[in-house]
């Protein structure tokens, strides 16, 4: 049996791009790798952890859940098409006015659930904040800071929401 | 770790999935969400030679209602189900249980099907399933079969699929009288595994007491369990607390849950009394007790 190599097409951050991988090609990997957008990083390879985290057709997936073949024609977001986009910053800046991350491993994956998080609730209080978040793994900060960090980036969002 | 080479298809209608199914038998696997096979796949707990992705295929997506009973296509993505009209009035304990599955991201992309296919010992779907005696829609090429709940699920990880069949759907039938439902689990998470869950559906009467229940439990065995000892005492008991842990107690009883690193045996039982205690209370909407 041939393992032979498959062509992919993703749209980027608003750039299409196209390449031949293996099947078994991580979407993380692709990104990472083939794209040189190392923001997305790679904790636990099994979707637990959450550093991955990335938009994928405008919802959050797990970039190491998925094959880049299987997405082929998707639209992704990562960090890196975070701050192109002047709405979204307001997290950005409330992760660093808050000290919410230390050693920022796990950061990207936070601010990309944080986007689909406070489009979904423009208004959370702290139980919310604290349910959104549960899926992604810090082992710095303890989270106390992360969580004042969403809540400052809710209040700052223009017109409440993202 | 990075999976192991395979070989890719991504069919685009029913009957060309359930050629490549005949075609490969056991050497494939179906590809839904992936939310639980990639894992597997990145572990090399799994290395199928071929690997079938459904995602391409979009006649296996859908969700519709016949005349109150709900039809859910196994491709159905669980956070399109979470967010249907059509399931929150049709089957309010498939919504409840939902959001309990796994992370944002993972509901996101994790798909109805998947879930009760891949039958995880820690899978909230499979009690649902059982609790309102769903049917599975299994398809191989040429044929079709209604299994039901009570047969499909066989142990961890194991369904009553055979090689070369495929989950296509499940009907959700709405049952006759005055439903009430609740899902609950404990875990160390809201969203994620959880140790141990129930899915609950009781028929209240006229006169407010239980005249039907029907209750399933997971993660206390290698696959969901009613639990019928516990479903007579609600139904024949007077109303009450001694009812309620009579029933609780019953409960614990009736199953035979593993240690392991998450909580032991002994836990588990008493987190099953207390679940059915917790679950009938919230549907009675009765405080009292404890």
């Amino acid at each position: 049996m041939s393992f032979s190599k498959v062509e992919v097409r993703l749209t980027v951050n608003g750039t299409e791009y196209v390449r031949s991988v293996e099947p078994r090609y991580l979407l993380a990997d692709f990104l990472r790798h083939e794209l040189g957008l190392t923001g997305t990083h790679i904790g636990c390879e099994q979707g637990v952890c959450g550093a991955c985290t990335v938009l994928l057709d405008g919802r959050t997936a797990r970039s190491c859940l998925h094959f880049a073949v299987q997405v082929s024609g998707s639209e992704v977001t990562t960090i890196e098409g975070v701050s192109a986009d002047e709405s979204l910053k307001p997290i950005q800046d409330a992760f660093h006015h808050n000290h919410a991350l230390q050693c920022g491993y796990c950061t990207p994956g936070f601010v990309m659930t944080t986007v689909e998080f406070l489009k979904d609730n423009p208004a959370p209080d702290e139980a919310a904040i604290r349910r959104g978040l549960t899926n992604n793994v810090c082992r710095c900060t303890g989270y106390v800071n992360i969580i004042k960090a969403v809540a400052e980036a809710a209040d700052n969002m223009p017109g409440g929401e993202g | 770790m990075k999976p192991a080479p395979f070989e890719y298809v991504s069919p685009e209608s029913e009957e060309e999935v359930l050629d490549l199914l005949h075609q490969h038998g056991d050497d494939a696997r179906l590809l839904a969400g992936g939310q639980s096979l990639v894992p597997m796949l990145n572990l090399r707990i799994v290395q199928p030679e071929v690997i079938i992705d459904l995602g391409r295929c979009p006649s296996l997506a859908f969700i519709s209602a016949e005349n109150g009973t709900l039809v859910c296509g196994a491709m159905t993505r669980q956070m399109t189900a979470e967010r249907s009209p059509a399931v929150r009035e049709n089957c309010p304990l498939l919504a409840k249980a939902l959001p309990y599955l796994g992370g944002t991201a993972h509901r996101n992309r994790g798909t109805v099907g998947g879930t009760l296919a891949h039958a995880d010992r820690l899978a909230e779907l499979p009690a649902v399933a059982l609790a309102l005696d769903a049917e599975f829609i299994a398809r191989k090429s040429g044929s079709e079969r209604m299994i039901a709940a009570a047969d499909f699920f066989l142990t961890d990880l194991t369904t009553a699929l055979e090689e070369g069949e495929m989950l296509h759907s499940i009907r959700l039938p709405r049952a006759d009288g005055n439903h009430h439902t609740a899902f609950v689990e404990v875990g160390n998470r809201r969203h994620g595994f959880a140790i141990v869950g129930l899915a609950a559906a009781l028929e209240i009467a006229a006169d407010g007491t239980v005249a039907g229940a029907r209750l399933a439990a997971m993660g206390v065995g290698a696959a969901p369990v009613r639990l019928h000892e516990a479903e007579q005492i609600l139904v024949d008991g007077p109303a009450g607390d001694d009812t309620l842990r009579a029933a609780g107690e019953a409960a614990a009883q009736a199953i035979d849950p593993d240690d392991d690193i998450h909580a032991s045996a002994v836990y588990r039982r008493r987190l099953t009394s207390t679940l059915v205690r917790r679950a009938v209370q919230e549907i009675l909407g009765n405080e009292a007790g404890s």
